[in-house]
């Protein structure tokens, strides 16, 4: 799968990202596979939703290389991106509250019209959405605009899905469900870069993981490597 | 301190809180839990006067407060958090926290005191000093928590309800939570806490309370709790590590 001539679907090179004058990435290389699980772990504030959100052309403000199956696409619109195949689930649940479940979800379809596989998928992960299609999405939950947040990203049968913290806000009893339905779309084909507080959970569903601290990649390596790594075992799992 | 009797919340058709009896003693930790959309952040939110219950009562210190309005509430001694750190963005920390302190206050105070308040309490939730004069819009996630921690504490609370303070936190830095939490509780606080992480829930709460679908369906010690084959089919599934 991950042979060395195959490029790599997403590769990131010397990135440099700025907020204003502040640099708050520096130069942070990585790629992601085609049909890969990859994470990206480390603390809060260094950098992990800058880094996902210039690669989907959100942070202008930015240096070095990102390229998506073989295009550079540093600069691109989000729109485009979106429409290239790269779906982000964003951490801070930008749902639209005054539309029904059903027409949030349908967004994420693009301009596709088969999208009936996908709606299917996603209520049968998040069953709660079906019987609150035609309630509007500011009226759900906290968690349940959470699972509205995943199940749009995956109504676009994205190429690369980012997810940023998709476990914020869910029950104990979904989260084990949203990490088995990921790894169940990493055996259907799908790439997933995944952000994730929970490390032990993302280590070990991913097949690799780089670490990232004040900006930087400190560490990279298989996702079983890394999870007996002492400093990532200090820093991350609590122990 | 806090006694509850039968609470219930209608939306439309939905039932989202019914009939939920609950009370909380002094220098008490009660954990909320439950699947998401059970109604906990809506059972919070008539505490604090966010939302007006349908039916039930709410008695805080021996009076009666149901219905009143959030900005009352607060003035009796309630304070929350919310599940995501919204705050002023053009603020700075201080200036954010000060807002807690000016308002919550019984007496009026200067500018002056409020900002001496708030600073005390930014170092109290251990908020890195050279941010304080920081916008809001630029801080990352945990300095919003704490910020949002601090304006609750400032306005001199002695009742915290806290909705998911720990979401988006890694194990780690959900430990320093945990440690802050006691510390509050330990100043005398009584705190009603809303979380996910059972590792928070489990670590600091006295007496943990379960909702579904908008009614209590256990309650008692964490261990008991977390043993309780329903609220394992409900909320924990197969898949939670403490």
């Amino acid at each position: 799968m991950h042979s060395e001539t195959t490029d790599p679907m997403l590769s990131v090179s010397g990135l440099n990202v700025f907020h204003a004058n502040l640099q708050v990435v520096w130069d942070l290389s990585l790629h992601v596979d085609k049909g890969e699980l990859v994470t990206l772990i480390g603390p809060n504030g260094a950098g992990k939703t800058t880094t996902v959100e210039t690669i989907v052309g959100l942070n202008k403000k930015a240096s070095g290389s990102i390229t998506f199956l073989g295009e550079n696409i540093l600069g691109m619109h989000p729109y485009d991106l979106f429409h290239k195949g790269l779906a982000l689930v964003p951490e801070k649940r930008e749902i639209f509250p005054k539309m029904p479940v059903i027409e949030n979800l349908m967004l994420g379809a693009r301009d596709r019209t088969d999208y009936s596989a996908s709606l299917n998928h996603v209520y049968s992960l998040f069953p709660i959405l079906k019987e609150r299609e035609r309630q509007m999405a500011g009226t759900l939950s906290g968690g349940e605009q959470q699972m509205l947040t995943i199940g749009r990203a995956l109504m676009s049968n994205p190429k690369l899905l980012i997810l940023d913290e998709p476990s914020t806000g869910l029950s104990p009893l979904l989260v084990g469900q949203v990490f088995r339905s990921l790894e169940q779309l990493g055996r259907e084909g799908i790439t997933v870069l995944l952000l994730e507080q929970n490390v032990r959970h993302a280590l070990n569903m991913c097949h690799r993981g780089y670490v990232l601290e004040n900006g930087r990649i400190i560490k990279e390596g298989k996702a079983k490597e890394l999870m007996h790594d002492p400093h990532i075992q200090k820093a991350y799992l609590g122990f | 301190m806090l006694s509850i009797r039968g609470l219930t919340k209608q939306i439309g058709g939905l039932c989202a809180v019914n009939g939920v009896d609950l009370s909380l003693g002094d220098n008490e930790i009660v954990g909320l839990v439950g699947p998401n959309g059970a109604g906990k952040t809506t059972l919070l939110n008539m505490i604090s006067g966010i939302s007006v219950p349908t039916a039930g009562t709410i008695i805080f210190c021996g009076e009666e407060i149901t219905g009143l309005r959030a900005h009352q509430i607060c003035k009796k001694g309630i304070a929350k958090t919310f599940q995501i750190a919204e705050s002023f963005p053009g603020l700075t920390a201080l200036e954010c926290t000060m807002i807690g302190a000016l308002f919550g206050n019984h007496r009026k105070i200067s500018m002056g005191e409020a900002k001496f308040e708030a600073a005390q309490i930014l170092d109290f939730v251990s908020f890195p000093q050279e941010k304080r004069e920081t916008i809001i819009k630029n801080l990352n996630v945990v300095e919003l928590k704490k910020v949002q921690l601090a304006r609750a504490l400032a306005s001199k609370p002695k009742l915290l309800l806290l909705d998911e303070l720990t979401t988006g936190l890694n194990p780690k830095e959900s430990n320093e939570a945990v440690e802050l939490i006691k510390k509050i509780r330990d100043n005398g606080v009584s705190i009603l806490i809303i979380e996910h992480v059972m590792s928070v829930i489990m670590g600091v709460s006295n007496r943990i309370v379960v909702l579904d679908h908008g009614e209590k369906i256990a309650e008692g010690h964490p261990y008991e709790v977390v043993n309780n084959q329903k609220v394992i089919d409900t909320y924990l599934g197969d898949m939670h590590a403490f």
